[in-house]
């Protein structure tokens, strides 16, 4: 099957149920409790890796693949590779920028190996593969530097370029779509938008991409000042098979902006949120229970066509998210009137 | 403009700055040059506050790295909130400058330009990389035999690059913009004198050939033969707006806080560039020629214009600073003003009125443009702000407020002239009344609730999509956890709709005010001293909700009998010897750019007039009544008098668009061809039918009934009379004048009615023309005793408000008359009605009522949308 026909496959799967998103990688690596030579495993590098979780794809597939697995039992239909930072200007801090090929390849094929089997074992429910490209460490569309508003750490073509060689592993270890998530920069999220059109472009086919964005505030903006109005008009020529918000907040902060975001978005809308707020530890509490209600009441507003879980979720939220939200209607999406629609870090649409 | 209007509604003209392009401005050319960019930065700052929508940034100077500076300038705007939060126009005629642009701009910018001037690859190419970089683009007419001059070059040029941008790139057709290139006139060369009706009438074309796409253009190089005379210069860009505008020119790249007022240029003047603009005789360039050194002098510069205005009185001073929008010394005059006339309130309602009044005629006849109307009204605020403290010293010590209501009309909507009435009444019983204005979005009007620690809410709507917006609002009041009282108020409001719909989702008091003089009852009752009154009363309602809900519920509603059989009831009307009347009318659409109100006066009917001011009853019995008789005598001299000014003085103006098609039944779907053969589909019109079970013979009626299923005719309209309207209220607002304010909007709704009352009548005697001889009283007209019908959508017949933009497409009513709409359908500017004509004799006003799920499934797939949309456009309806 093409990427084309399963992202078919995928919206054709959507108008009959709310699809499942797996939950993150992180939190679940840590329940291993893994020290500098657990993340080596045995392999030489020149700096410290521990803490380095993109690495454990080539040192330790099989806490990935346990991982993965523990999503698939949960019942989610959309597997995320672990490659959050997974990109050369992230790895740069680990001293194996050089990696980053390597690190992806070897992640999208994992994660497909899974996937596979589980849609063998059960054919009725096909999984996908989701290829996910984190926000970098770098912003485009902001100063690091408070005295010079001008300056920036990287260009576009940098993050496109590092992009572009994740994506790259990503296809060739044959995720199914790409997931451009926790858009904290709307730049940076433009510049994989374009990385993921050239490689597309490069092998003759056309690559769907997955768009989630983040808001930095509670008044409902990225770092780069957009309401999800404007973020959405900035990605919108990317015809994204789904449009939606991850991390953030909890599913309660969240909430009117999945309300905003819903009539605007002339697609599939998946939105996963995180587990709450952190408690004054840092560390996510609230139950899977609960976050499975605050979902439920997304999913019978009739805003989501896929749902899953960001920090502090797991394989237990995902299962209760699952059910909570089995049987309840997909949403439908919008069909939007004819207009120029432009932004700034405001929405302006001209009919 | 009102403060709260959203960009997203301001659609009529779209106003590009220009200052921040080194190949238009001196200026901003030095400063990037010098490398100043802190006080570049501060140019488009400045173009943004004077009301620009775009910015429009171009370095293309011999001298510059453009790229670079491209770069530059664009990530220091990028952090500067005031400035980037509007849409970036990248503007270079080098591709390798665009693509750096590009590579800048988090938001969703403009490119300017490409064009197939290369050829067709490059021009391929280009437009795939802004596709890729997610822009909308500006297309040159320019192929590879040069640049579009005549009409017929531009059209054919701007037709095939359309083609090609929407057939082969796969490009948004609404992300096109087009420039059919503006060139300079009265330049001594007979072939230039043509370029101004050239652009104007290949713009009309290319609207017409072009469907989505708009036009842009850049303004100054029209009058490029008269640099260095300014006056002339700007006296050339204000008249070719006026008239590129009228043909459907989307926006420009104007410096339009400085173009000169359409009126206040000199009459042989303006009468001159219109000569050259419209080519309208051999000779007009030497006659602009033989003018121009007259008025090279005036105003060429600021020091000399300064210097002749600075020596009139204070009061003509004043009234020059607020037309031209100079604040430069406006607290200066104003003190001086005030230290000659009595009373400080009285420097407002004398000088600076008389200089709002100004503005405001101009802006409403069209003859001044937006930002220019907000600069002054800038102007205003400044003067009124420096006399409060004066005027507040003067006023005796008020008693202490009964307490504090946030009002707004919600988010997509933009009437408020209940909601302005029900504040003006509760401030007077000594509430403060914190008003948002219109179109607010819930997050506003919770915040503004929590800052000002209000004691109550109360929201407004007029159209029926705002119903679904008090829900939003209701639900997160509930999540964010307030406990205050939420007031619902609004034409389409009800108390069941409120019980049904709203109080469930809200846990605090929810109250559906019926009108104003309920407010004070029900805002005094919630906030009052003795909690328990207020919760005595709170319980009292939602015990009063609860029995709605629970009637509701248990039936008591009429049956609704299954589609198929209400179709199979349907108005029946023997077509077999029915010709339908052809429209007399030769084109298919007819424009009124500006109709002649006074005729409109004679036609209000008055009755909704006072029940907008709650006085019940009918006129002109009202004005005898025993109750509200003086009242409404009195509002009656005063709505006269307002009527006799805006009509002399033309505070309105009247557009409206009329248009037909050939058409027939298919269903309950109307389809609309482009001509009689009935070969190519122009579009469908969706009608809902009645499915109450009707007793017979009464049928279950569709307004397609009323159309044959063979061959016939329907008509739509829009008109408004809302044109101008936001400058008068502007002038009302900044004077604190509410009932001037409320007045007006009310006048406006009524002269809008009278304009579609008085077409309708044209329509039907000769525009349509099948009722040639038709002689009724103003009474019988407002009774409805014709042939022929003209149902809104939003309205009973046709309840679902979303076909509004399919009939505003297919009448062209954004450039035909001025209108858009909301993202809730709302029609912009206020004051406005359309609909469609129905000439059968048979055809009349029905209400459909609630339908079933059957119908809203049906009406979905016809529509070709999900159900949950239809559902949620149909909810008023919808009644399962």
């Amino acid at each position: 099957m093409t990427r084309i026909e399963k992202a078919e496959q995928l919206r054709a799967l959507a108008q009959e149920r709310i699809l499942v998103k797996d939950g993150p990688y992180g939190s679940m690596i840590q329940t291993y409790k893994l020290d500098e030579a657990g993340f080596r495993s045995g392999r030489d590098f020149t700096h410290d890796q521990k803490g380095n979780n993109d690495l454990l794809n080539l040192t330790r597939p099989d806490v990935v693949g346990a991982i993965c697995k523990d999503y698939i039992a949960a019942g989610a239909d959309l597997l995320a590779t672990n490659t959050f930072n997974a990109n050369a200007i992230s790895l740069s801090d680990y001293g194996i920028a050089g990696m980053a090929r390597e690190i992806n390849l070897a992640a999208a094929k994992l994660t497909r190996t899974c996937a596979d089997a589980a849609t063998k074992r059960n054919p009725a429910k096909p999984r996908f593969v989701v290829g996910a490209l984190g926000p970098t460490n770098k912003t485009l569309s902001v100063s690091p530097n408070v005295n010079d508003p001008g300056y920036r750490a990287v260009t576009f073509d940098e993050v496109k370029g590092i992009y572009r060689e994740q994506v790259d592993g990503l296809l060739d270890g044959g995720v199914d779509f790409i997931l451009v998530e926790t858009v904290f920069d709307t730049l940076n999220a433009k510049a994989a938008i374009v990385a993921v059109d050239e490689a597309g472009e490069a092998r003759d086919e056309e690559i769907p991409v997955m768009v989630s964005m983040t808001l930095t505030d509670l008044a409902g903006r990225n770092l780069s000042g957009q309401t999800v109005e404007a973020f959405w008009h900035s990605v919108r020529h990317a015809r994204p098979l789904t449009m939606g918000l991850n991390c953030s907040f909890g599913a309660t902060e969240l909430h009117p902006y999945v309300n905003a975001l819903n009539p605007q978005v002339d697609g599939l809308v998946c939105i996963y949120p995180n587990a709450g707020l952190p408690n004054e530890l840092g560390a996510y509490d609230e139950p899977p229970e609960m976050t499975a209600k605050l979902v439920r009441g997304w999913a019978e507003n009739g805003w989501l066509n896929v749902v899953g879980g960001c920090c502090g979720t797991t394989p237990a939220h995902i299962k209760a998210i699952a059910e909570a939200v089995k049987g309840v209607k997909p949403r439908q999406w919008h069909v939007l009137p004819p207009a120029l629609r432009l932004s700034g870090m405001e929405a302006a649409s001209f009919f | 403009m009102t403060e709260n209007a959203k960009p997203e509604t301001r659609a009529t003209f779209i106003n590009i700055g220009e200052r921040t392009n080194v190949t238009g401005s001196a200026k901003f050319k030095k400063l990037i040059l010098d490398g100043d960019y802190a006080a570049a930065v501060e140019v488009a700052r400045q173009q943004v506050e004077a009301g620009a929508q775009i910015i429009d940034i171009n370095m293309d100077e011999g001298l510059l790295d453009a790229e670079k500076a491209m770069d530059t300038f664009l990530k220091l705007i990028a952090s500067e909130p005031d400035i980037a939060r509007v849409p970036i126009m990248i503007d270079s005629s080098k591709w390798s400058v665009i693509e750096a642009g590009l590579k800048c701009v988090a938001g969703k910018p403009i490119v300017n330009s490409i064009s197939m001037k290369e050829g067709i690859e490059p021009f391929i190419e280009h437009a795939r990389k802004v596709r890729r970089y997610g822009a909308a683009v500006v297309v040159m007419a320019f192929d590879e035999k040069g640049q579009a001059d005549t009409q017929t070059r531009k059209i054919e040029i701007c037709a095939r690059a359309y083609d090609i941008l929407v057939n082969k790139v796969g490009f948004p057709a609404e992300d096109i913009i087009f420039d059919p290139n503006i060139f300079a006139v009265a330049t001594g060369i007979e072939e230039h004198n043509n370029y101004g009706v050239d652009f104007i009438e290949a713009t009309r074309a290319i609207k017409a050939r072009c469907p989505g796409a708009k036009i842009s253009g850049g303004v100054s190089n029209l009058s490029f033969a008269f640099r260095g005379n300014e006056p002339v210069r700007k006296a050339m860009h204000s008249v070719f707006l006026y008239h590129a505008i009228q043909a459907g020119m989307d926006m420009g790249i104007v410096n339009a806080g400085q173009l000169e007022v359409y009126d206040q240029i000199p009459a042989e003047l303006r009468d001159a560039c219109e000569d050259v603009i419209l080519n309208r005789r051999p000779d007009s360039t030497e006659r602009l020629l033989e003018l121009a050194p007259k008025y090279k002098g005036t105003g060429e510069t600021v020091e000399t214009q300064d210097a002749e205005w600075r020596s009139w009185p204070v009061t003509k001073r004043l009234e020059h600073a607020l037309v031209k929008g100079i604040d430069q010394y406006v607290v200066a005059d104003t003190e001086e003003a005030r230290q000659q006339i009595a009373k400080p309130i009285e420097v407002i309602e004398g000088p600076l009125m008389a200089g709002m009044n100004v503005v405001g005629d101009l802006f409403g006849a069209g003859k001044m443009f937006l930002p220019q109307v907000v600069k002054s009204a800038r102007v205003m605020k400044k003067a009124v702000a420096y006399l409060l403290p004066y005027i507040e010293a003067e006023k005796t010590e008020g008693a202490r407020s009964k307490g504090k209501i946030v009002m707004a009309t919600v988010k997509g909507d933009v009437h408020d002239i209940g909601k302005n009435i029900v504040g003006v009444v509760l401030q007077c019983n000594n509430f403060e009344v914190i008003d948002l204005g219109v179109m607010v979005p819930f997050q506003e009007i919770l915040k503004s609730a929590n800052d000002n620690k209000a004691d109550l809410i109360g929201l407004s709507g007029l159209i029926t999509p705002s119903l679904d917006e008090m829900v939003t609002v209701a639900e997160e009041m509930t999540r964010q956890n307030f406990q205050l009282p939420l007031l619902i108020g609004g034409a389409t409001t009800s108390k069941v709709h409120t019980a049904l719909r709203i109080a469930p989702r809200y846990h605090g008091p929810t109250v559906h005010v019926l009108d104003a003089s309920r407010a004070v009852g029900v805002c005094a009752a919630l906030v009052s001293e003795s909690g328990d009154q207020a919760s005595e009363f709170a319980a009292k309602v939602a015990a009063e909700y609860e029995a709605i809900r629970v009637e509701r519920a248990g039936g008591g509603k009429e049956k609704l009998v299954p589609l198929a059989a209400a179709r199979a009831n349907a108005f029946k009307i023997d077509w077999t010897n029915y010709i339908p009347p052809k429209p007399a009318l030769n084109s298919s659409t007819r424009v009124f750019a500006e109709y002649p109100l006074h005729e409109l006066v004679e036609r209000i009917d008055w009755t909704p007039f006072f029940r907008a001011w709650e006085l019940a009853g009918t006129y002109p019995g009202i004005l005898e009544d025993k109750v509200v008789g003086e009242s409404a005598r009195k509002l009656y001299a005063d709505a006269r008098k307002m009527l006799d000014r805006i009509v002399r003085e033309k505070w309105l103006t009247a557009k409206g668009v009329v248009a037909f098609w050939p058409c027939r039944r298919d269903g309950d779907d109307v389809v609309l061809f482009e001509d009689e053969s009935h070969a190519k589909e122009v579009s469908r019109l969706f009608f809902l039918r009645q499915q109450i079970e009707k007793r017979a013979p009464r049928a279950n009626m569709c307004l397609a009934d009323f159309i044959s299923p063979k061959s016939d005719w329907i008509g739509g309209f829009a008109v408004t009379a809302g044109h101008g309207i936001e400058a008068h209220l502007a002038r009302f607002k900044a004077d604190s004048d509410d009932y001037s304010d409320i007045l007006l909007k009310a006048l406006a709704d009524r002269l809008a009615e009278a304009f579609a009352e008085r077409l309708h009548e044209r329509v039907r005697k000769t525009i349509w023309g099948y009722a040639p001889d038709e002689a009724l009283t103003n009474n019988d007209l407002i009774r409805e005793k014709y042939r022929g019908i003209r149902p809104a959508p939003g309205y009973p017949a046709c309840p679902d408000h979303s076909q509004k933009p399919e009939l505003f497409r297919l009448l062209n009513a954004g450039q035909n008359a001025g209108l858009s709409l909301t993202e809730s359908f709302a029609m912009i500017p206020i004051s406005a009605v359309s609909g469609y004509y129905f000439a059968h004799p048979d055809a009349q006003y029905f209400g459909v009522a609630r339908i079933g799920h059957d119908q809203v499934e049906d009406y979905a797939r016809r529509r070709g949308i999900p159900i949950e949309q239809a559902e949620k456009y149909l909810r008023a309806n919808a009644g399962y």
